[in-house]
């Protein structure tokens, strides 16, 4: 029996990218988010090239009614799931209007964190089942131009490791994701990007971990030196700083 | 939507501009960016000139938009986006028995880019253009009003080969062609000279032909080269590794007359005396030169030129007059074409005509350019027609007097874009669009 993957936020490149992966190999796909027509598109295209069963599922991080639908959508079997949900407004937005925070902890953290908290218990009835949570490299280090981004995913990242610790007593894994820039919309046109990933060499990335049960990886693999160094200045340096 | 202002260039290279361009990921984006701030689209920039280019403009890339939105194994009916590869296509579809009904020299055009050329394949003479096979066009025109575009729609044959004027396409349904398997049964002979090449063309009965010219090649044996006839087959075979890229550009003499000359004849006695039959996989019958990525590196950074022209079967003798006038100069490299068309076009600035098309490469130098410009006369003078897929050097003048439905063309374009919105670098250079 095919395994179930589902893509909360499918409509990010990266989503995509692994859904064209999983279907290539066979495995059944949930893709789930708010642009319904546009999951339907990869949908449609996951179907025809390999994927027994590609639905859309509603998903808004932001509205937790939506969650159950999108782990029914999964049906029986060993599930398992991706995460790439989150969202980044200008820091200087946020400046302007605080309330903005919410929004961005809740898609970047605790909106998925709540969902794969109902999936949990899925991962352990079936003794198996993987999440891969994508955070960012912005969660090592609170820094001036996105610090409420950042802290988000530095949340679910300490959310992910304790999940990780509890997963793995029933036979689940959880692997934690933290991409440098990748060339997706949310980079296109933004000055200061460089060493930019193809979504496609991510995806790839992101199932090999998943298959090698890898706890916690930078993709491209560079990206844990570059952050080894920033984590190492020291922050009486570092907060003079605008790296 | 974001902006990205970036140098950009065709894939001749020859020609750049700086502009910006946004690469939507979802129609809805797409659709806003129309109403909003429309521009034109471009794809994986396989043209070689300024078709896909917009100094000081916008310019909106269709590649993230490359899925299969639906297919009827029935009908043989795909429903695909814009910026899908025909690479990716023929990869998804031919295992399954189907193949796009056209496919160009390379697999990384896109879906979008063949319409608004109008390409053909090495089955031209006998399937006719790609937009002969395009069952409906999802247009979005500036101002963001979708279109769903059939044939009998006047709009269709301004889209197709209209160079991106009337609008962005979103997404085509395309027929495809069924075929045997993944695998290409070809049957290659050398050709002795010019006569005996337009003799075989002429009377060869295979779907798939095209002729490798050697353009360096003089005298008696002027037009030399070698004929590929191909039919679909099935079987296993092995596929090819990774494509091998050109990392960086190369320097001036890697394509100099005498290692041309030599790396010709070296390729024309590859192909027994005798001719043979070999077995391939489909993209490298189709696709040959996709196996080295960034190839159009090799002529450096000062990029190349393609001339492509096409002229009617009963004008062969000027078309061997410009070949020869070609192996005089000893300019060219080895990527030299020649095929017989047929009669098949779907657009009114589509470029094909029944007749004979030869398409060389040169690197781009002032001799070559001026080179060019001789032979674009000379196309004129023998009421032929240069492919503008390929141009970057044609004067206006000789463009408009190439393609008779040009001013009709204009008019249709100017109706759905009446502010220019969708003017490239080329339609300006060539003047494409005044009444």
């Amino acid at each position: 029996m095919p395994e179930t993957w589902i893509l909360l936020g499918a409509s990010s490149s990266m989503a995509r990218a692994m859904a064209r992966a999983l279907a290539e190999r066979g495995d059944a796909i949930v893709l789930a988010g708010r642009d319904i027509a546009d999951m339907e598109a990869t949908a449609a295209h996951a179907r025809l090239t390999g994927a027994p069963s590609a639905v859309v599922a509603r998903f808004d991080a932001r509205d937790p009614g939506t969650f159950q639908g999108v782990l029914d959508a999964a049906g029986d079997g060993v599930v398992n799931a991706a995460v790439f949900v989150g969202s980044m407004p200008d820091q200087s937005a946020i400046d302007a209007d605080p309330s903005l925070i919410d929004g961005t902890v809740t898609d970047s953290f605790t909106g998925p964190a709540r969902f794969l908290q109902m999936l949990a218990p899925v991962i352990e009835a079936n003794g198996a089942g993987c999440v891969i949570g994508v955070g960012s490299v912005a969660g090592d280090r609170g820094r001036i131009g996105n610090y409420v981004y950042g802290a988000a995913k530095a949340g679910f990242h300490t959310y992910l490791s304790g999940l990780r610790n509890r997963l793995t007593r029933s036979g689940g894994h959880v692997v934690t994701v933290k991409p440098g820039f990748v060339d997706s919309a949310m980079t296109w046109g933004i000055e200061g990007m460089f060493l930019v990933a193809p979504p496609e060499a991510v995806a790839r990335d992101l199932l090999k971990a998943a298959e090698k049960r890898r706890d916690v990886i930078y993709t491209p693999f560079f990206w844990r030196y570059i952050m080894a160094i920033i984590r190492s200045i020291p922050e009486r340096m570092f907060k003079k700083m605008s790296v | 939507m974001r902006w990205k202002t970036t140098e950009y260039a065709g894939w001749g290279r020859a020609l750049r501009a700086t502009g910006n361009l946004a690469r939507p990921e979802r129609l809805s984006s797409l659709t806003a960016l129309m109403r909003e701030e429309p521009a034109p689209a471009i794809g994986n920039r396989r043209s070689y000139g300024d078709a896909c280019l917009n100094t000081g403009g916008k310019a909106v890339a269709t590649v993230r938009l490359d899925r299969i939105l639906s297919f009827d194994p029935d009908t043989g009916v795909a429903e695909v986006e814009a910026g899908a590869t025909l690479g990716d296509l023929a990869t998804i579809f031919a295992p399954m028995g189907w193949l796009p009904a056209v496919m160009p020299g390379t697999g990384f055009a896109t879906v979008g880019g063949a319409i608004a050329h109008d390409v053909h394949g090495k089955n031209h003479h006998g399937a006719g253009s790609f937009g002969q096979h395009v069952q409906a066009i999802t247009l979005i025109l500036p101002g963001g009003e979708t279109r769903h575009i059939t044939p009998d729609d006047p709009l269709f044959a301004a889209t197709v080969g209209g160079l991106g004027q009337t609008g962005v396409i979103a997404s085509a349904a395309l027929r495809l062609l069924k075929c045997k398997g993944d695998v290409m049964i070809v049957t290659e002979r050398r050709i002795g000279g010019w006569d005996e090449f337009l003799d075989r063309l002429d009377r060869s009965d295979a779907t798939y032909t095209v002729g490798w010219i050697d353009a360096t090649a003089k005298g008696g044996d002027l037009g030399r080269g070698i004929l590929e006839e191909g039919e679909t087959g099935s079987g296993l075979i092995t596929r090819r590794g990774k494509a091998r890229a050109v990392p960086f550009d190369a320097p001036g003499f890697a394509l100099a007359p005498a290692v041309v000359k030599v790396f010709n004849t070296a390729y024309y006695k590859r192909v027994p005396e005798r001719g043979r039959t070999v077995v391939k996989p489909i993209e490298d019958f189709f696709f040959p030169l996709d196996k080295i990525r960034d190839w159009n590196r090799l002529y450096g950074r000062e990029g190349f030129h393609q001339f492509q022209c096409v002229v009617p079967i009963e004008n062969a003798p000027a078309l061997r007059a410009m070949l020869e006038r070609i192996a005089q100069s000893g300019l060219a490299s080895p990527l030299a074409v020649l095929k017989r068309m047929g009669p098949g076009r779907a657009g009114m600035m589509s470029f094909p005509m029944e007749g004979y098309t030869l398409a060389v490469d040169f690197a781009n130098r002032a001799r070559a350019t001026r080179l060019i410009g001789e032979l674009e006369a000379d196309a004129l003078a023998a009421d032929g027609r240069i492919y503008l897929a390929k141009d970057a050097l044609s004067k206006g003048a000789t463009i408009r007097a190439m393609y008779p439905e040009r001013a009709a063309w204009a008019e249709a374009v100017n109706a759905v874009d009446p502010d220019g919105a969708m003017t490239t670098d080329l339609v300006r250079r060539l003047d494409l669009r005044s009444l």
